[in-house]
């Protein structure tokens, strides 16, 4: 019996030991810095736009733009991007008679918002900007809570195919950064405050953003045009 | 006694192999220490979820309930009763299946091995045997 008990003992200590030993790792992970961060409100160089402004699909002739100031951690432009936009694509764009501009505009209480900018740029290089951009919207939810979003985002460039040696030293450079900030600075300029804002043909337009209203704008636009 | 012992000590283990694993799914603790880059592939495939619920979080709460039962069966009024054993024989049994299930997922349809889901392997394996040795142990004492 002394023996039992002394091996219960000799078990519970074990036992133990295991258990604060794997807590503290899992604490330790949960605890531990982000792995990558893009830095806010750098100073813009010359070089890092090199004319860049913004990310664009459509007809270099639709006779409408619409400039898209955007958040991806914004609640607003995630509904935006998933319900609206494929409506738009289909009826607008495709058919050539609007031509879409996404600028990035992430807003300081959104933790996320400039590294999965940084993650669509980084994907733009590889010929799957829109792909991402796209990724980062669907799967907002899943991302916006996380600790730490980046390795989401790697996973979805991961699953788009890219190389991710190339994807990695992007993001670790944080090069994009300066385009990002040049981005955020031209909203700004132009009277943005929040996500998201829509520039028709370069004048800020307030109101209603689904697919029907677009629609209708661009369908006055266009009767405005051929007049 | 030590089998049930040694089991405990294997899902308290497991249960931390899959907390690692859903930590990391539910973007908690950033990347995953993985050398061979397997384990991203796999957990990020379309096989990570069963009905819709991941596959670390069932491997999570089967450890716990493994745990529990392997604790409750070493309380000096259980240790010479079969029905623990049995108990921890079937639901170990059935987790061993659906690693099976899960290694050939990995081996030939994934195409990529995780060495947190083998290591979970050879706990869940462990721990199956445990318990027949721990049937065995009764048997020969007639209980």
């Amino acid at each position: 019996m002394a023996a039992t008990q002394a091996g219960m003992k000799r078990f519970y200590v074990l036992f133990g030991v295991l258990a604060v030993a794997g807590l503290a790792v899992l604490g330790y992970l949960l605890m531990r810095p982000s792995t990558v961060s893009i830095p806010a409100n750098v100073v813009v160089q010359p070089s890092d736009t090199s004319g860049f402004a913004g990310y664009v699909k459509g007809s270099a002739t639709a006779p409408v733009e619409i400039t898209e100031y955007a958040d991806y951690q914004c609640p607003f432009c995630q509904t935006f991007a998933t319900l609206q936009m494929p409506t738009i694509e289909e009826r607008l764009i495709k058919t050539g008679r609007l031509r879409w501009r996404y600028r990035d505009f992430p807003l300081q209480m959104h933790p996320f918002a400039r590294l999965a900018s940084h993650s669509a740029a980084c994907a733009d290089e590889q010929g799957k900007y829109w792909q991402q951009h796209d990724r980062i919207y669907e799967r907002q939810q899943e991302w916006s809570g996380a600790r730490d979003a980046a390795p989401l985002f790697r996973n979805y460039a991961q699953e788009l195919g890219l190389d991710l040696g190339r994807y990695d030293s992007c993001m670790e450079s944080g090069k994009y950064a300066g385009r990002i900030q040049a981005d955020y600075n031209s909203g700004v300029a132009l009277g943005v405050s929040s996500t998201p804002t829509l520039l028709v043909n370069g004048r800020l337009h307030r109101g209603r953003f689904d697919s029907d209203a677009i629609t209708k704008l661009v369908d006055s636009l266009t009767r405005t045009t051929a007049r | 006694m030590i089998h049930r012992m040694a089991a405990a000590l294997l899902s308290l283990s497991g249960l931390f192999i899959s907390a690692y694993l859903y930590l990391y799914k539910t973007g908690k603790i950033g990347s995953l220490a993985c050398g061979t880059g397997g384990c991203e592939a796999v957990q990020w495939s379309p096989w990570s979820r069963v009905a819709g619920i991941e596959v670390s979080l069932v491997g999570l709460l089967g450890y716990a309930l493994l745990l529990l039962l392997c604790l409750a069966a070493l309380q000096p009024s259980m240790v010479q009763r079969r029905e623990p054993a049995l108990l921890l024989a079937a639901l170990s049994g059935i987790a061993v299946l659906f690693t099976i299930y899960l290694t050939y997922l990995e081996l030939f349809v994934i195409h990529a091995i995780c060495r947190w889901c083998v290591a979970s392997g050879v706990v869940i394996v462990g721990i199956f045997i445990l318990s027949l040795f721990d049937l065995r142990r009764l048997h020969r004492a007639r209980i």
